[in-house]
């Protein structure tokens, strides 16, 4: 279990975040860059120190901040695997692995190096220098020597985004298979909420140095609990005012023009959230749905294909992205400057006080 | 300058005039710097080279340069390279000033260099009393070129060791110490392996400085045969009596001289100190 409570500047924002991760659990950290998030993985090390705080990790007491213990990295026994994974240049794969294996003979270390590093898949490339390694070789690399020493935690800062996509998606399918493996606590640092839902049992979204939401990812996603975890889970957010309508319904007028009703509760300002995959596209004029459906016309600014799935980027009084399928695509004819209707449910509209 | 000026024009038609003026200004540096150092060795017959260096203090000289020299950067290494890596690491009120400190022998005159040993640790300078009572004495002695050596070399090493410690990534030092590694360990094991060319490259430039040392060693330890007359010494004395012989001293320090260069380059480029050849 670690429990960590820490409060520091760091340049402009004050940072003063407090978590908790059981054995076997993997909180992300979730938030965009200058929110922290490294910060706070460099405190839980012992690489910085914050002005005030106290860590604590499998039953050790790490840090009590400004009085009190301030136990230095190496007698921490927590694996780091850094951002860009700071392999030693001037050592083999293997030699890497060994750095951290003591008061044991060279030929014990090489042994116990080689099983880690075959654990990963990266037996083959034990004796060169990292230099030589490709972007995923590298990470499976530290990931063994994170882990050589047993640590009692271990800390990924953006484990996946120094590879290139293809190699990140393999990457990140084999590193959620170790981690629900693991029996020690894990935290990691992410700037994408895919990342932080697809790796972490748990995501802490952090907004300028504090945890603004705290869950699963499919409950901040179904519930963000402000407008800017809706838009860091990769909702629309639109604001508006919003005051009591018909039905039951919340009527939201929205800035700029246009209005759209929610079955969520509101009053005053407000962001609404939709996801991408809930916007529907009908042609200009339609209307054969109900009350409970919101419209929205709008001017197709972009069109990305995604395989299957296709991406519109839409002109409307607040930008919006619909996320449909190859066929609507073509059914509609859509192109760069085609107008359209934006329709979605009022049962899809999230509201999060503006 | 006027001469390179007048000529370029008639190379303008093969490719433009100011490649051509650079190309100029190169050849002139060459044959300025070199001109010298080949007629060392035109200069006179290589058999009279040979035959004034079996004169005993053309040899004593040589030794004593090699061997003070060897000594001065050893102090040097050892003293240099954590006291280059502290400045390197770390952030202190008044750091510009104490690397400001370290470059000054850089600019200092050799003499007024000379004058500033002997007023710090002469038998009457500031700490003269102090290494009189512990019985050291370092003026006309062959410590006292040790320490004069020590002195104006050590600021090319060290500012080439500290840059060499800067440009290494922090995240290797930190993920060092993750690994369970103490600072101690740290230092030995990454910072240093990932330093050597700078490191050698610093090394190579004070042993040459201190090779050519000449106007603090004869001010603070004078120029006695066999114990404090290094080679440049040597050479000045012989100059007016024997031309031949100070050619001859003068020839083998530029080999010597060469020699480490070229080793020191060579080691550290083959990466033969185990280190980062990236």
């Amino acid at each position: 279990m670690l429990r960590a409570d820490l409060k520091a500047r760091v340049g402009t924002i004050e940072l003063d975040v407090a978590f908790q991760v059981p054995d076997g659990e993997c909180l992300a950290l979730a938030g965009p860059s200058g929110a922290g998030k490294t910060t706070i993985l460099r405190m839980l090390a012992g690489l910085a120190e914050p002005a005030s705080g106290r860590v604590e990790c499998g039953g050790e007491l790490w840090l009590d901040a400004p009085r009190g213990a301030h136990v230095p990295p190496e007698q921490r026994r927590c694996g780091l695997v850094f951002q860009h994974y700071a392999l030693f240049p001037h050592l083999s794969a293997w030699q890497n692995v060994a750095y951290g294996l003591r008061d044991t003979s060279r030929t014990d270390r090489r042994r116990r190096a080689l099983e880690l590093l075959d654990r990963f898949g990266a037996h083959h490339v034990a004796d060169s220098r990292p230099g030589t390694l490709s972007g995923g070789e590298r990470q499976r690399v530290a990931l063994a020597r994170a882990l050589a020493s047993d640590p009692k935690l271990l800390l990924l800062d953006e484990p996946l985004a120094a590879l290139d996509p293809r190699t990140g998606a393999r990457a990140a399918r084999e590193l959620g298979a170790f981690l629900s493996q693991a029996d020690i606590p894990t935290v990691l640092v992410t700037h994408d909420f895919g990342q932080a839902a697809l790796l972490g049992d748990r995501v802490a979204v952090i907004d300028s140095g504090k945890i603004v939401q705290q869950g699963a990812a499919a409950e901040l996603a179904a519930a963000p609990a402000s407008g800017f975890v809706a838009d860091f889970t990769g909702a629309n957010v639109l604001s508006g005012i919003a005051r009591a309508g018909d039905a039951g319904l919340t009527h939201i007028d929205l800035d700029g023009g246009g209005a759209v009703v929610s079955a969520e509760p509101a009053e005053g300002p407000v962001s609404v959230s939709v996801y991408p995959w809930e916007v529907e596209l009908e042609p200009p004029g339609t209307n054969h749905a109900g009350s409970a459906q919101n419209r929205i016309d709008a001017t197709v600014t972009t069109v990305t294909v995604l395989g299957a799935r296709v991406r519109v980027g839409l002109s409307a009084p607040q930008p919006l992205t619909a996320e449909i399928t190859d066929a609507s695509l073509e059914r509609l004819g859509l192109k760069s400057g085609s107008r359209v209707m934006a329709t979605w449910k009022a049962a899809a509209t999230r509201l999060a006080p503006g | 300058m006027s001469a390179a000026a007048l000529r370029a024009p008639a190379l303008s038609r093969v490719r433009g005039w100011f490649p051509a003026l650079l190309v100029l200004a190169l050849a002139v540096a060459l044959v300025f710097l070199f001109l010298p150092v080949v007629a060392i060795f035109t200069h006179t017959s290589p058999g009279k080279l040979i035959s004034s260096l079996g004169d005993g203090s053309a040899t004593d000289a040589l030794r004593l340069s090699i061997e003070t020299t060897a000594i001065a950067i050893a102090i040097i290494v050892v003293v240099g390279t954590p006291a280059a890596y502290f400045l390197a690491t770390r952030d202190f009120p008044g750091k510009s000033l104490v690397v400001t400190l370290i470059e000054l022998p850089l600019v200092l005159p050799p003499a007024v260099a000379g004058i500033g040993l002997l007023a710090a640790l002469g038998p009457k300078g500031i700490l003269g009393p102090a290494l009189d009572h512990a019985g050291i004495t370092l003026v006309l002695q062959t410590a006292g070129v040790v320490v004069a050596l020590t002195f104006v070399a050590s600021p090319f090493y060290l500012r080439q060791a500290q840059a060499a410690f800067i440009s290494i990534d922090r995240s290797l030092f930190e993920a060092s110490r993750t690994l369970g590694a103490s600072e101690a360990r740290t230092f030995l094991r990454i910072a240093i392996p990932g330093a050597v060319p700078g490191l050698a490259a610093g090394l190579a430039l004070a042993w040459g400085r201190a090779l050519g040392e000449f106007g603090a060693t004869l001010m603070f330890a004078g120029s006695f045969r066999g114990i404090t007359q290094t080679a440049p010494l040597a050479i000045y004395e012989r100059f007016a009596t024997d031309f031949d012989g100070a050619l001859a001293l003068s020839a083998v320090l530029v080999a010597v001289s060469a020699a480490i260069l070229l080793t020191v380059k060579a080691l550290a480029g083959s990466g033969a100190f185990g280190g980062a050849a990236r």
